[in-house]
């Protein structure tokens, strides 16, 4: 079981009280009527898959019932840090 | 429907039935008057129903000082803005369930009173909903009392981590609940109506080992 920091909570809790919502921070178009087909297409089904730093979208379910967002190693599954929407994570792939 | 007040095109209507009808908690079916009567009065576990009180799920801007002066007013209670913080007097308890909700509960027949109150006097962007219905609140006490929680959920209920008028929602056995300590052997639960009668079966096969006492 993940133990995970709630940001909003400011504490840790059991991962059953979580749901993952898959990648965090994507933009959506700003004018989806000027989207080509390959644009659209790419914002609604394209995900990344990486191996080592990913950030998520998570909520906390069964608590505040928030979103946050996490920072995650794929390969060791090492939550690195958990942050509000809106803010920006500390540890990326490229630091 | 008894009354429905209009507040400047806010509408509260009374969601308590007329006199002559009775109102049934969602635990109405299991008799806990009965039980309290007939069943054992000593354990280890004791379980209390507060049946039919008054639920208002406030959403409000912590951030704005007139809203919170306005809540401090109207409830007597200052609004708890730290996370997992409770503030109650002899009238109400409020709750914190996220930044920017709040659970405030009164004796069931002052319900709609602090709700009009709330829509003539409440300035801003704000939603007050009277949710009395959709829960009813169980009081678990006794020296068992945190063994059953233990059971059932997956929280820490060391008094360090969890002390009195800590509120947390968390999932209790395959529902939720939304727990808040009122002593160190004495927890409230808020639960879903329409789980009411599962956890009450769990409460009983969760308490049985240490004796349970129904009380009324």
């Amino acid at each position: 079981m993940l133990h995970i920091f709630c940001p909003h909570c400011a504490e840790y809790r059991e991962e059953e009280e979580f749901h993952s919502k898959g990648q965090a921070h994507l933009a959506r178009p700003l004018d989806p009527e000027a989207c080509s087909d390959a644009e659209w297409g790419e914002y609604l089904y394209f995900r990344k898959n990486p191996r080592g730093i990913h950030h998520e979208l998570w909520i906390h379910a069964a608590g505040c019932r928030k979103f946050f967002n996490m920072t995650r190693d794929t390969v060791t599954y090492e939550i690195k840090e958990t942050y509000k929407i809106g803010e920006k994570p500390s540890v990326t792939a490229q630091s | 429907m008894s009354e429905v007040i209009n507040h400047n095109g806010k509408i509260v209507a009374d969601q308590r039935p007329a006199d002559d009808i009775a109102g049934q908690s969602p635990l109405h079916h299991a008799d806990l008057n009965s039980l309290a009567s007939q069943g054992p009065q000593t354990g280890g576990v004791t379980i209390q129903e507060r049946p039919l009180q008054g639920l208002l799920n406030l959403r409000c801007n912590k951030a704005d000082k007139k809203q919170v002066t306005a809540v401090k007013k109207l409830l007597g209670v200052a609004l708890p803005c730290d996370p997992l913080s409770s503030a109650s007097n002899d009238d109400s308890v409020i709750r914190w369930l996220s930044p920017d909700e709040w659970l405030v509960s009164v004796d069931g027949a002052k319900a709609f009173e602090l709700e009009a109150a709330f829509q003539a006097n409440m300035p801003g962007h704000y939603s007050l909903v009277n949710v009395s219905g959709g829960y009813t609140i169980l009081e678990i006490s006794g020296d068992h009392a945190v063994d059953v929680i233990k059971k059932s959920a997956p929280i820490d209920v060391h008094q360090s981590s969890f002390p009195n008028d800590k509120v947390v929602s968390t999932v209790f056995a395959k529902s939720g609940a939304i727990i808040r300590r009122i002593a160190e052997d004495h927890f409230e639960l808020i639960i879903r109506r329409s789980f009411a009668d599962y956890l009450w079966i769990w409460l009983q096969d969760a308490s049985r080992e240490y004796g349970l006492v129904v009380k009324r």
